[in-house]
């Protein structure tokens, strides 16, 4: 295709982004009516019952909706008439961009149209193309009592005409399922006299998390994100966010993880209102103590994360996890403690014993042997030298090729001791001859004890 | 065997070792020295090492409860330097890398931060900070809360120093490691073999100095600590893979 139209330009399909928009197009569309619900993958269903005076009326709101779909780089095409089929119809196969439908006109607006406006299947509506029902119109007009003999053992809507026609034209309900936005967990404080100080601020942000966690305890959830946002008297916004490693509503715990970070606000001539809000939370029922003592070390635990995390930043605070692959640095990945991160199904089990320590990147070494590709008699690391009393290997890792690029040589790691006992873990890049660069080099890779 | 009375067993020596390095000199006669008793209550222990040795963490590791949680901090220098715990190793010291929180600081004033954190958390076994050369932050008083809280809350605290010099602290014992030629391998005369440690307790408050050869014990998760042979040359010949007789004394 690219070849006949040299400027076209080709993306991936992102269907899971494309409904996440769509959500919130949905909730953004409530500017106009309170109830909206997602419709298939590219469709939106408002119930403007009661509304649309307050924009001055159908006309005038269906216009206000395409100016802001328009604003937003959206084509939308709108329909209002009185049951959601009806609409439904008159938006796709309307012919027209905008329509609107009053109430006793339904069949006669919708008798044109092909009868896959009603929300029916592909499957039925070949079969009913194949039984000369091509349009709605023509549907309508054949006695009910047959249509239902046809078509009666069929529960889906979409394969059922009757129902759909039922829909469509209002003979049988249907029902608009908003979905609720829950309210935000949101505690706000205004405080007599501006504040200036850490200090004040640390007691404002207890103040909050009781209000907090009491509210929290209401709807049974638990944090595991935090903003802080405080009101300079000057107008300006400060906020800082911290994480929890597990849902928790504990004051005293929740304050602790804005240790230090409350000092990096900048008050300026003060502080006057003050905020806290969960950005993310859990659900978390009531917790009961003390019958077990793990369920109480584990809090603790996720604690110790949290307060870690808070200071140190969360890519500080790691723990290893398995991988599926032999090439040591790859086989053994460092994640930070408060994801959830699953080790690999797969893990390699390694037949032969690794270092305790590994550096980050394996350092080059200058490295004598006394044979070629031979096991390594004295080598040079750190401008030290360490003669090797004895050695183990090699154990040979080849390249991922499905990974790797095409030049990654393999490596030949040996376990050596040195005459005072020290113990490394090295490794010979690639091998004499092997057609991948020049001579192998030696890398120190770990440290052993 | 030892006839300490009411400690716990940490480590066994036993004293057919002694005859063969030939121990009569006066200040090895006392009992406690030539074998002696970690004590097995969790304190803080200073562990002085060279960067290019990982002989301190091995040391470190053979004493930490086995399949408990460890913290593990380090020091941004240390971590470049002598590298990042390797959590498949871990099962040779009894430990269990799922239990590992690994943190690397910035500097020393956080690591100690970290460790005091630490500290306040019921769930540990063991808690190691690395910290390389000798940062200000790291003093008598800080090492006096890391001593207190360690025993306060039941703690092994291991504070390993690399290229640190053996300034004030208040460290329940302070060790100097490095390590020691191996034991020969059981099938291969030139692969290195269990490692072995030469450690130098400096300075202690129950236990008298001294100078040990360490090594781990698998099988019972233990530390095992010799006193050295009096001859070193017995030693070198055992180096070139001779047969060592007090390789499984204890």
């Amino acid at each position: 295709m690219r070849a006949l139209i040299p400027n076209l330009q080709v993306e991936d399909a992102a269907p899971e982004m494309d409904a996440a928009d769509l959500v919130m197009l949905m909730r953004w569309s409530r500017r106009w009516c309170p109830w909206s619900q997602i419709d298939g993958a590219s469709g939106l269903l408002l119930d403007s019952a009661g509304s649309a005076h307050l924009h001055g009326g159908e006309d005038a709101m269906i216009r206000d909706m395409a100016g802001a779909f328009g604003a937003l780089g959206l084509t939308a095409n709108i329909a209002i008439a009185p049951t959601i089929g009806a609409a439904w119809a008159l938006a796709r196969y309307g012919g027209q961009r905008f329509a609107v439908c009053a109430g006793g006109q339904i069949l006669e607006r919708l008798a044109p149209l092909p009868a896959a406006a009603l929300r029916l299947d592909g499957a039925t509506t070949l079969l009913l193309v194949r039984l000369g029902l091509k349009t709605v119109g023509a549907l309508a007009e054949v006695p009910r009592e047959s249509l239902i003999r046809r078509f009666r053992k069929i529960e889906a809507f979409s394969a059922n005409p009757v129902l759909r026609l039922d829909q469509a034209i209002g003979r049988q309900k249907e029902l608009l399922v908003s979905e609720e936005i829950a309210p935000a967990l949101r505690v706000v404080r205004k405080l007599a006299e501006p504040l200036g100080d850490a200090e004040g601020l640390s007691q404002v942000l207890r103040d909050l998390a009781d209000d907090l966690c009491t509210i929290m305890e209401q709807k049974h959830s638990g944090a595991r994100a935090l903003r802080f946002t405080a009101y300079r008297v000057d107008g300006e916004v400060l906020s800082t966010e911290a994480r929890t490693s597990r849902a928790s509503r504990d004051a005293a715990h929740l304050v602790t993880l804005f240790d230090g970070l409350l000092e990096r606000l900048d008050p300026g001539f003060g502080v006057e209102a003050a905020g806290l809000e969960v950005i993310d939370h859990e659900v978390l029922g009531g917790l009961q103590g003390d019958l077990h003592e793990q369920r109480r070390d584990t809090m603790a635990f996720a604690q110790l994360i949290d307060r870690l995390v808070a200071r140190l930043g969360i890519g500080s605070v790691l723990k290893p996890v398995q991988r599926g692959s032999h090439i040591p640095e790859r086989a053994e990945d460092l994640v930070p403690h408060a994801m959830l991160g699953k080790p690999d199904e797969n893990p390699v089990q390694r037949p032969l014993e690794t270092p305790l320590k590994l550096l980050a990147t394996p350092e080059q070494a200058e490295v004598i042997h006394a044979v070629p590709d031979g096991p390594p008699a004295r080598f040079r690391w750190r401008y030290k030298v360490h003669d090797i009393a004895r050695s183990q290997g090699p154990e040979r890792i080849a390249p991922e090729w499905w990974r790797a690029g095409p030049g990654t040589r393999l490596r030949d790691y040996y376990h050596v001791e040195d005459s005072e006992g020290r113990r490394f873990w090295l490794y010979r890049e690639g091998l004499v001859g092997d057609g991948r660069g020049d001579n192998p080099r030696w890398y120190i890779h770990g440290l052993d004890a | 065997m030892n006839v300490l009375s009411g400690k716990p067993d940490f480590s066994l020596v036993s004293k057919d070792n002694c005859v063969v390095s030939g121990v009569g000199e006066a200040n090895r006669s006392a009992d406690d020295e030539i074998s002696p008793i970690l004590p097995d209550a969790p304190r803080l222990v200073e562990l002085f090492a060279d960067f290019r040795d990982g002989a301190a963490v091995g040391f470190a590791l053979s004493q930490v409860p086995a399949g408990g949680s460890i913290l593990w901090v380090q020091e941004r220098m240390a971590a470049l330097e002598t590298g990042r715990p390797f959590g498949r190793a871990f099962a040779r010291f009894g430990g269990d890398p799922e239990q590992l929180v690994l943190a690397c600081s910035r500097n020393a004033a956080d690591l100690l931060w970290a460790m005091e954190e630490g500290l306040r958390c019921s769930s540990l076994s063991a808690i190691i900070g690395e910290v390389y050369g000798d940062p200000r932050a790291l003093d008598f008083t800080a090492t006096k809360r890391l001593a207190m809280r360690a025993e306060r809350q039941g703690v092994h605290v291991f504070l390993i120093r690399f290229q640190g010099s053996a300034t004030l602290s208040a460290a329940r014992q302070r060790w100097k490691i490095r390590s020691l030629p191996s034991v020969p391998h059981p099938f291969d005369d030139r692969a290195p073999g269990a490692p072995r440690w030469h450690a130098e307790l400096f300075r202690a408050r129950d236990m008298r100095p001294g100078i040990w050869e360490a090594s781990y014990d698998r099988a019972a998760h233990r530390l095992d600590l010799v006193p050295p042979l009096c001859h070193p040359e017995m030693d070198q010949e055992d180096g070139q893979g001779g047969v060592r007789a007090r390789a499984a004394n204890s």
